[in-house]
């Protein structure tokens, strides 16, 4: 079986890990909270591992933003 | 009076004056002395004097005012404070007037996002929430202690001085014919968020105080939205910021605007800036008459200590939260129930003063989960920097198809009651259980058959201890407490109540089998259990749950 991207509730502490994410952001500039993501984005890409996963998970993140 | 309003005969408690009596402590010629006086006649200085009443304490119970709260303000209460009110006597009024709703919905732009069950399980007693104005509320509850011995409420005297000395507390209070004084063993502060004792005192309570505004509004209207908690994010009417729905009896509607911090509060609370906002949610024909508008702010903080010699803070006084979550009057309830039967073991010297420290160790703990809940909730109702509200425009984005960020959305997380899971109260399980009713947890009701009536739990847990037994009785009944034995197995010993378990979820709840016995605290909650109770074992429990280990 193909492992497909997780939209079920997988989360240990949704409240706690969301507090955690933006405790991370505090008093950084716009410019640093994006390199913070980006680099937080690549930790987590490679936790997953997954190509396939991870294309999905793009294509999701990606859906409505653009003109396809 | 409109022949509606005389049918339901009762009082309207917006508009009840209390009337100031003279007391005789006032022509005392020396201050006289009283075991408690309460500060605040509010729903925690109020449920605080019922419960000691009930006790046999008596209380002097002070209110520098002669009403009722006006306007709705709390109007969520919650299932844990409806089965606090049922042992104090008004749950039943509570739970008969209020709105019950277990529902909440959550909604983005104009689209339901998604629902939620606060009481997924059947056969509770008590429902989630019910919706009731405050000032019922507070009427119950003052009618309730107006109608007790030894409960001696005092209108419109205001603390004016306090000071500890040595054994006791002196204060000083001010009424309409001049001020006295008084003495009291023990002073409870439930003086509300401003405290005017904890000034006096130069305490602080502190804490964050959050940059936002919000309308509230009583409207009274005949409308058929259902009995449920609405939220919106970023609804068409009220576009880019959060609206809270609320139904209350009478038809009354409670409605909560997030303005933003820029909002000025004496332009936003005309009725010709009110009006139309409310219209934008409605239609422009609804019909209803506005009952009660007010901005609020809050902060999220709390006192260091809740005791300091003998003066114990309550409530507000002791912690403020968001509204978002109800866990403000609800807290504070348990606050109160918490500490009465400690206060009551205290002066009746069945318990260490020290078990007043664990009082303020339990509900500061509880203060701190309260307070992280209504600070997380409002970090996401009110996002405090760009990048705090781009992710959370991107978890409500996501919310509408994918489950997992649904988790995430917080429009407030509703009061559930702190298990009190590190107390120096309970003994530690030293047997096998599984399930929620941990050491610390306040005991879970269930449908239950006494005498071949159908009842609750709840309704057959004593004042003092209560020992909850299944099929098989200790060795021994400790007399000291209400033993209840479920479903004997064989004949019932003196003294003991026979109960059935008549759903089986009793034992279910419990995690019970034969032999299982669980030591429940004059306030409900579960300080011990074992597979196999025996005598030495359960007086070691109560005499822990009472201080005594604190105290050596």
């Amino acid at each position: 079986m193909t492992a497909t991207l997780n939209l079920a509730p997988n989360l240990d502490a949704p409240d706690a890990f969301y507090e955690a994410l933006i405790e991370a952001h505090r008093d950084l500039t716009p410019e640093q909270s994006h390199r913070l993501n980006a680099r937080l984005i690549l930790l987590l890409a490679n936790q997953v591992g997954d190509l396939a996963v991870l294309r999905e998970a793009l294509a999701q993140a990606r859906a409505g933003l653009a003109a396809a | 009076m409109s022949a509606a309003s005389a049918d339901l005969m009762e009082p309207d408690y917006q508009r009840l004056d209390f009337a100031y009596r003279r007391s005789r402590d006032q022509d005392a010629p020396e201050p006289p002395r009283h075991p408690v006086v309460i500060a605040g006649a509010g729903p925690v200085g109020l449920a605080a004097a019922i419960d000691l009443a009930q006790r046999g304490i008596p209380v002097v119970l002070l209110d520098d005012d002669n009403r009722l709260s006006t306007g709705s303000r709390a109007i969520c209460f919650a299932k844990r404070t409806l089965e606090i009110f049922d042992r104090l006597g008004l749950g039943e009024l509570v739970a008969a007037k209020g709105v019950r709703w277990n529902l909440g919905k959550v909604f983005l732009r104009d689209a339901l996002l998604y629902q939620f069950d606060l009481l997924p399980e059947p056969a509770h007693h008590r429902p989630a929430f019910v919706n009731i104005q405050q000032y019922y509320v507070e009427g119950y509850l003052a009618e309730r202690a107006l109608a007790l011995r030894g409960l001696d409420l005092r209108w419109s005297n205001r603390v004016i001085g306090l000071e500890q000395a040595g054994d006791g507390v002196l204060l000083a209070v001010e009424t309409p014919e001049g001020s006295y004084r008084l003495r009291a063993d023990w002073v409870i502060a439930a003086d509300g968020g401003r405290s005017p004792i904890r000034a006096m005192m130069g305490l602080e309570s502190k804490g964050r105080v959050f940059r936002d505004r919000f309308l509230i509004a009583d409207v009274r209207m005949a409308a058929d939205f259902p009995a449920e908690r609405w939220f919106w994010f970023d609804p068409p009417f009220h576009p880019g910021q959060s609206v809270l729905l609320h139904r209350q009896p009478d038809n009354v509607w409670r409605i909560d605007f997030q303005l933003g911090w820029d909002a000025d509060p004496a332009l936003e609370t005309a009725p010709e800036r009110v009006l139309p906002r409310i219209r934008a949610l409605l239609g422009q024909d609804a019909r209803f008459e506005l009952e009660w508008v007010s901005i609020y702010t809050f902060a999220c903080r709390r006192m260091e200590h809740f005791r300091h010699g003998r003066v114990l803070f309550a409530g507000d006084a002791a912690h403020g939260v968001s509204p978002f979550g109800a866990r403000g009057a609800n807290s504070g309830v348990q606050d109160a129930d918490n500490l009465a039967w400690k206060l009551a073991a205290v002066l009746r010297g069945e318990a260490p003063e020290a078990l007043l420290d664990s009082y303020a160790a339990e509900r500061e703990a509880a203060a701190d989960e309260n307070l992280l809940n209504s600070t997380r909730a409002t970090d996401f109702i009110t996002p405090k920097s760009e990048i705090s509200r781009l992710f959370r425009d991107a978890v409500l984005d996501l919310a509408r198809e994918a489950p997992f960020a649904r988790a995430l959305v917080n429009s407030g997380r509703l009061s559930t009651p702190t298990v009190l899971r590190d107390s120096a109260l309970n003994t530690p399980d030293a047997d096998g259980f599984e399930g929620s009713m941990v050491p610390g947890a306040p005991a879970t009701d269930a449908p239950i058959r006494i005498d071949g009536a159908p009842g609750w739990l709840l309704e057959q847990i004593g004042q003092g201890f209560t020992l909850l037994c299944f099929g098989v009785p200790p060795d021994a009944v400790p007399e000291e407490a209400r033993t209840l034995l479920v479903d004997p197995a064989g004949a019932v010993p003196e003294g003991v109540i026979a109960i059935e378990d008549s759903e089986g979820l009793l034992a279910r709840r419990y995690d019970a089998r034969p032999g299982t016995g669980y030591l429940l605290r004059p306030d409900q909650h579960v300080c011990a259990r074992w597979r196999a109770p025996c005598l030495a074992g359960i007086r070691h429990a109560m005499a822990t749950a009472l201080g005594w280990e604190m105290a050596s």
